[in-house]
């Protein structure tokens, strides 16, 4: 049996619990989906569409608000009781935060950021990204179950869920928090005030890595981008340098765009910028390096130097217009 | 204000990446290293934290002897002291194995704070920080962009998806890891280098637990995508973009 935690937040399933869902029913095994929280059985609800064999829903005040302590108490109880063979979770910023301590908790291990999981010669294979994602690896693990495992974001299709003719049934599990016990003390989410600039809404982007190389080289991609009509964006080590202001970063920490077309300058493809851009109709990358992971999904790629090819660009729109 | 903060040791963003003959690990044998970027930023806020509150910075870095050169640049940066979790096996180990022999290192230490970096540039497992945390009994937070330290508890700013953040207290002690960003870094003086000589490295031997995840194969992922590469000299190139992205209706 393959145990699915679920992520919620205000009222609505998580899209990324969908696709874990996915995952685990086209495995062919039975599946179980764990939703925790407080007053949650409308989340709870909404998975029993799914053509799962049941959802537990663990419910108490003290698992009101997300936190490690209280998280991986509740789901340690589930996961002990429930004889799973695999526990998956999406690989979000949560999971990141209480998945290896529950994982520790039950001393099993925990394959994290998996893009694939099958099975052969009887045991179960993972594919996760290693080295930024310029190699794979596919992983073993030894030992008894349960064995957990966190799917990276948009390796699975949520639109392939399986629903179900009718609802499955949704089982309360009770489990003892003490709230005492939880040390995390969480405040509300907030978003940093100043979003001046939105790049949900620009047709081209020229997103600049630090293939860039220097503050003084921004200039030339600014260039590119007038070029263009284009707005300029950058990876996260650009707007953390103070190269561009943080509310030009294209990420899982930053914007999330889907222009016609995204060009993107010295960006290697980390998951976590790819994430923020893979939307995009049009890819075109420059990156000297002809192995970076960001060629895998552009449509036009170019493997040369950009102070280079970025001027002939410049020069060869100019002269057209 | 006791601090350890973890610092791994990993390939240089620069380095070219060749996988082994056997297909498990990479070619590494002569290559360049550095710190993990984000441990960087760990090292920074923990030596800030101890600038405003005072107390000591002890580096920790776990692996084979080679690992020893970041912790002389953590050193030389202004760590107080260093240990080394000596032992061969940590580099392909699996996170359970590499946080047993750093908690195990840093347990006898008494420290109110443990930093590390939130995921590994080579492994990226995201994990040794917190299962660490939950071996020695601490309680942590994750993607940390603001500490403060005041009346015996910790304040942090933790990153969440897509620009939102969250407060998060708790009480010390305890382990956060901390997000590239965090701070502004600073570099190693040569006054720094020079007291570093003078710095005590005590080498430790790890705990040997084995790795319950092996690596069956290493590779080079395959595409799956319709990528036209464009070649041949810049203005060719930007010749043959342009009007790609003419007759594509982008432009
Ligand atoms: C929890 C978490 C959240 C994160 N959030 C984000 C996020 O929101 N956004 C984000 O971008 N990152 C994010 N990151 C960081 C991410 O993992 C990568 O570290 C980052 O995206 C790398 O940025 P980069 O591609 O600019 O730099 P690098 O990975 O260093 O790549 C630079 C590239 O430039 C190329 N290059 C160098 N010189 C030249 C040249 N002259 N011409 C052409 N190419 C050249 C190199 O070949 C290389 O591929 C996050 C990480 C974590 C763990
Ligand atoms: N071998 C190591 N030596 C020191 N610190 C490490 C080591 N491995 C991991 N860490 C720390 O744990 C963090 C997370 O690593 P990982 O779980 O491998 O992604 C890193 O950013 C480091 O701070």
């Amino acid at each position: 049996m393959i145990l699915v935690i679920a992520e919620h937040g205000r009222g609505e399933v998580n899209r990324a619990t969908w696709e874990v869902v996915a995952a685990a029913q086209q495995t062919g095994e039975p599946v179980k989906v764990v939703v925790v929280g407080h007053d949650c059985r409308g989340v709870a609800s909404e998975l029993a569409t799914a053509s799962v064999d049941e959802v537990l829903l663990v419910e108490d005040a003290a698992l009101a608000t997300y936190t490690a302590d209280g998280y991986t108490a509740a789901i340690a109880a589930v996961v002990q009781a429930e004889a799973a063979t695999l526990v998956l979770v999406a690989h979000t910023y949560q999971a990141r935060d209480f998945v290896p301590k529950l994982a520790a908790r039950l001393d099993r291990p925990l394959v994290a950021d998996c893009v694939g999981l099958r099975r052969q010669d009887n045991a179960w294979r993972f594919v996760r990204p290693m080295f930024q994602a310029k190699l794979a690896a596919d992983v073993l693990v030894d030992g008894p179950a349960p064995h957990f495992v966190s799917l990276q974001l948009g390796s699975f299709r949520a639109d392939q869920v399986q629903r179900g003719a009718s609802a499955v049934p949704v089982r309360p599990v009770a489990v003892s928090i003490d709230s005492a016990a939880i040390r995390q003390r969480p405040e509300e989410p907030f978003k940093e005030a100043k979003q001046a600039v939105d790049l949900t809404q620009a047709d081209c982007i020229v997103s600049i890595g630090r293939g860039i190389k220097g503050p003084e080289h921004v200039v030339l991609a600014q260039q590119l981008a007038d070029a263009l009509s284009a707005e300029l964006a950058a990876s996260r080590p650009i707007c953390d340098a103070g190269w561009l202001p943080m509310d030009r970063q294209i990420g899982s920490s930053g914007q999330t765009v889907a222009p016609k077309l995204y060009l993107a300058l010295g960006i290697s493809g980390a998951i976590q910028h790819v994430v923020g851009m893979k939307g995009s109709r049009m890819i075109v990358a420059i990156n000297k390096d002809p192995e970076a992971p960001i060629f895998e999904l552009a449509d036009y790629a170019i493997a040369a130097d950009l102070f280079d090819v970025v001027p002939a660009i410049i020069a060869e729109l100019n002269s057209q217009s | 204000m006791k601090i350890a903060v973890c610092v791994k040791q990993v390939l240089s963003r620069e380095a070219t990446i060749r996988v082994n003959d056997q297909g498990t690990w990479v070619r590494d044998a002569d290559a360049q290293f550095e710190i993990n970027e984000p441990d960087q930023y760990a090292l920074e806020e923990a030596l800030r934290l101890k600038e405003q509150h005072g107390g000591e910075v002890i580096a920790v870095s776990a692996g084979p002897a080679r690992v020893t050169q970041v912790l002389r640049e953590a050193l030389a940066r202004g760590a107080d002291r260093a240990i080394h979790v000596g032992d061969d096996a940590l580099v392909e180990g699996d996170a359970f194995v590499v946080a047993a022999a750093l908690a195990e290192a840093i347990r006898p230490e008494g420290v109110d704070l443990i930093l590390t970096g939130l995921q590994s540039d080579d492994q990226g497992f995201g994990q040794v920080g917190v299962v660490m945390a939950e071996r020695l009994g601490m309680p942590h937070a994750t993607i940390i962009m603001d500490v403060s330290l005041a009346d015996g508890q910790v304040r942090v700013k933790r990153e969440l998806e897509g620009g939102w953040f969250q407060w998060v207290t708790l009480p010390l002690p305890t382990l956060l890891t901390i997000q590239s960003g965090i701070n502004q870094l600073r570099y190693a003086t040569l006054k720094g280098i020079m007291a570093a000589k003078k710095k005590e490295i005590r080498a430790v031997r790890a705990e040997g637990r084995a790795s319950e995840q092996r690596i069956a194969r290493l590779y080079v992922p395959e595409k799956s995508k319709q990528t036209r590469v464009l070649e041949g000299s810049a203005a060719e190139i930007a010749k043959e973009l342009v009007q790609a992205l003419r007759e594509a209706r982008v432009i």
